[in-house]
């Protein structure tokens, strides 16, 4: 039974550009899913749709999204927001912005639970640190009151993560929440998101353009190209035999130490050419369904 | 790859071409002025003061918007009150510019103690109440038209100052900005060739936003009587004789303040307007 | 023994820390690059790899001379550059150029693709601009129509193009690349990192190429420099540095490298 069921999604510019063309996708309870895609696939787009923080030029056109068996385009506004705050949480990619520069550590992650979730002060500030311990950072209490500034980017990462955790959400959002990061710093993040979603039994979708981060955090994935979904697979099917040629190409674009040679293919035009086609030829027959 | 750029576009809204519209109809009225006036605007007549503008009873054909209470025209004052208005604006307006702009590029792009000299004296200069500065400075200056401008010029440049540091020294990070270094260029051709045309937007916005304060700053003198004769026609000094006989004739208090209000509200529509025309970005 | 294009000698740097600036007095100084000492031979390409806070686009910066060390030496096909003036670099600047990481910050947004190129060589008094202009882009593979686009309506890929030709219009000896695929899709970046290469070779350049990924600088370096910390912890042959790394640091950086492969040991 999928914890978070993505049908048909469609989202559209204002100006009726597609963005989303008729995604579909399934993250099961304890699940982390990848969604892949270079830039400008609609890949952010999707987390963003299921959070209902759409930029404001684009907007839900057609399809469903289904949290915990409930379709939250059918759910009043209101509702919808308290559903998705209680259930799904985010880990955004840029630990820097994320965070309240004037406000202190300890309200950041308290204050969801305080003054959305109806937690006692005590009680929150005890998960909290509780939290900060689980993801390893040393002397819990003297973070809480520090200011972001103080802190090193890694650790900024860790207090999101602890954060996104804090209501035990059911399914998370992680928005390529190593980009920004050394890669000595990445390998222990996404341990850290590895372990917290296996041991809280979380559904995670993973938006990364690294088939490498893949690889060590995922099970499942979805390739995107232009908003469309070109492939779903299982992590270890997709690096054995590729389903879809712009996914053979991806991988073969993605360059790997370990080969002498150095894999630099870039993606062949020809792959393109066939899979805008695709999208296309798509975009026709949805069309005239409608 | 397909994405959504390119897709977003603004065109030029009415708001340019309402403000642009407003502000091209009163150049040529200023321009025009000693040919369409109906009456001379210095020219009284007893018998005729006070006379509504036609649509209401009792008024004279000859005089569209109405008389003052000294029988002068309101339409023809307000024609002859443009040209005051307008090339203070226009003067003044350049001039802040000119000089605020250049100290706060010269601030922002180079920095250390220039900046550090020019911030400082920003920073003193906004300490003094403006309208007293005015005042002031028309004590010692005297009354007219040089002084007012003078005044404006003195108190003004430091909304450019500051404005343009800032953006200034946002460009200087760019990386632009090192690779005309890289190449060789020198730093007073990096400020003209690089930083200037990025920074030009804001100062285009700043520039109109300062010829509406202008007629703002040349109508409140006129209204407290410091600045040129008190004859002669503007707009502060008619809306200084329409309050006292407002409730009399509104048409003399109104006429001229609406004038004023379109004005200062078009120079800054127009200035957003063609900020947003600049940007190659946007456009 | 081929010849050396850089040399430098104990080069240091510092910035001065404005978040610990007293009230009164000047702000402590913090130390970027503490004594680095190596060469580039004509020809070579080297990597110069590290994390954030290892000093390497700062060492980068003080290659080229847009920021002056403290003290040390550079010195540049046998000339000490190490505090000349703008006015003595001037002439030095058509033969060392530099590739910038972000296309779009480094791309005058106001400015046309071809007025983006010619400017180094109206800076530097070329003639037959537009010829020159016009081969560069051919160069790097794009369209002589891109010379009246602006940088906004490119893609990162072709952007990164633009700021290649700029730096290659001018036929430098040198060229410094600081992170110039980071931010690119890896379709892009294969296709910027073969076009680099294929501009190594035809013009026999001399590429100094700074990178945070390993992965990248593997085929397109001969030789990797490790920063940590402001300082040099390796300065190895790539291929010796892949088969055997001597430094802790290198080893962590390495072992720390995602693959793309669900089979790697990662623990």
């Amino acid at each position: 039974m999928s914890y978070l069921s993505i049908e048909n999604l469609d989202v559209r510019l204002h100006t009726g550009v597609p963005v989303l063309r008729g995604v579909s996708l399934n993250v099961a309870a304890g699940e982390s899913r990848a969604l892949v895609g270079e830039s400008g696939a609609g890949k952010s787009m999707i987390g963003k749709s299921v959070l209902g923080i759409l930029p404001r030029a684009l907007q839900v056109t057609g399809g469903r999204i289904v949290v915990d068996g409930e379709d939250l385009q059918a759910l009043p506004p209101r509702t919808r927001r308290q559903r998705i705050g209680a259930k799904v949480a985010l880990i955004p990619q840029d630990p820097l912005t994320a965070l309240n520069p004037s406000r202190r550590i300890g309200p950041q992650i308290t204050s969801r639970l305080v003054d959305f979730l109806g937690w006692s002060r005590k009680a929150a500030t005890d998960r909290a640190l509780e939290l900060l311990e689980e993801v390893q950072i040393h002397e819990p209490a003297r973070v809480m009151r520090a200011y972001p500034h103080e802190l090193s980017g890694g650790m900024r990462q860790r207090i999101l993560i602890a954060a996104a955790f804090a209501a035990e959400p059911k399914l998370i959002i992680a928005d390529e929440p190593t980009t920004a990061l050394d890669v000595t710093v990445q390998k222990q993040i996404l341990r850290l998101i590895r372990q917290m979603q296996e041991r809280h039994g979380t559904a995670l979708l993973f938006v990364t353009h690294d088939l490498g981060v893949v690889s060590k955090v995922c099970q499942t994935m979805s390739v995107l190209y232009a908003g469309k979904m070109v492939e779903d697979t299982g992590v270890r099917e997709f690096f054995r035999q590729p389903g879809h040629p712009y996914s053979a190409a991806l991988l073969a674009a993605t360059p790997k130490y370990t080969d002498p040679e150095g894999s630099l293919t870039p993606v062949p035009p020809g792959v393109i050419a066939a899979v805008e086609a695709e999208v296309a030829l798509s975009d026709r027959r949805r069309e005239a369904a409608e | 790859m397909r994405d959504a750029r390119g897709e977003i576009r603004r065109l030029p809204g009415p708001r340019l071409w309402l403000a642009g519209g407003w502000l091209a109809i009163l150049v040529l009225a200023a321009l025009l002025a000693p040919w369409i006036s109906p009456h001379d605007p210095l020219a009284q007549d007893l018998f005729a003061g006070r006379l509504p503008p036609v649509w209401e009873a009792g008024a004279d054909p000859n005089y569209l918007l109405g008389t003052d209470s000294l029988g002068r025209d309101v339409l023809s004052r307000i024609l002859h009150g443009a040209r005051l208005a307008l090339s203070i604006a226009l003067i003044a307006g350049t001039l802040t510019c000119l000089i605020g702009a250049t100290l706060g590029l010269i601030a922002g792009y180079y920095g250390g103690w220039v900046d550090l000299a020019v911030s400082r004296l920003v920073d003193i200069w906004m300490a003094f109440p403006p309208v007293l500065f005015a005042i002031l400075l028309i004590a010692v200056l005297g009354t007219g038209v040089t002084s007012i401008i003078i005044a404006i010029v003195v108190i003004d440049w430091t909304r450019f100052a500051r404005v343009v540091r800032a953006e200034a020294m946002g460009q200087a990070q760019m990386d632009y900005v090192a690779s005309a270094q890289v190449a060789g260029r020198s730093r007073f051709g990096t400020v003209l060739a690089e930083i200037l045309p990025n920074v030009l937007p804001a100062i285009v916005a700043l520039l109109t936003l300062e010829m509406g304060i202008a007629v703002i700053v040349e109508a409140i003198l006129s209204f407290v009587n410091l600045s040129v004769s008190t004859d002669a026609p503007t707009w502060g000094g008619m809306i200084a004789e329409g309050r006292a006989s407002v409730h009399q004739a509104w048409w003399v208090l109104v006429f001229p303040l609406a004038a004023l209000f379109l004005t200062v509200l078009s120079f800054s529509q127009l200035g957003e307007g063609l900020k947003d025309h600049f940007d190659p970005v946007l456009r | 023994m081929s010849e050396v294009i850089y040399d430098v000698r104990d080069l240091r740097l510092s910035f001065p820390d404005m978040s610990k600036k007293p009230l009164l007095g000047p702000a402590p100084r913090v130390d970027v690059l503490k004594g680095l000492s190596f060469q580039i031979p004509k020809g070579e390409v080297l990597g110069i790899v590290g994390g954030s806070g290892s000093g390497k686009s700062t060492l980068g910066r003080a290659l080229v001379r847009l920021i002056e060390p403290d003290s040390g030496g550079i010195t540049f096909e046998g000339r000490d550059i190490t505090h000349a003036s703008e006015d003595t670099l001037r002439p030095l600047r058509a033969r060392l150029q530099m590739i910038f990481q972000d296309p779009m910050s480094s791309l005058n947004p106001r400015r046309q693709v071809g007025g983006i190129i010619a400017g180094p060589l109206r800076v530097q008094g070329r003639d037959n601009i537009p010829a020159r202009v016009r081969e560069a882009l051919d160069m790097v593979g794009l369209p002589q129509s891109f010379a009246s686009r602006y940088p906004h309506e490119l893609s990162g890929g072709q952007r990164q193009r633009v700021g290649i030709a700029r730096a290659i219009a001018l036929r430098p000896e040198f060229i410094l690349a600081d992170e110039i695929v980071s931010g690119l899709d890896v379709s892009s970046q294969a296709q910027v990192l073969n076009l680099l290469e294929e501009l190594v070779r035809e013009l026999g350049l001399t590429l100094a190429f700074i990178s945070h990924d390993l992965s990248v600088i593997r085929r397109l370096c001969s030789r990797l420099l490790v920063l940590y910390r402001g300082e040099i912890v390796e300065n190895a042959e790539t291929a010796a540095l892949f088969a055997a790394p001597q430094a802790a640091y290198t080893r962590e950086l390495l072992s720390a490298i995602p693959l793309p492969d669900p089979e790697q040991d990662w623990a």
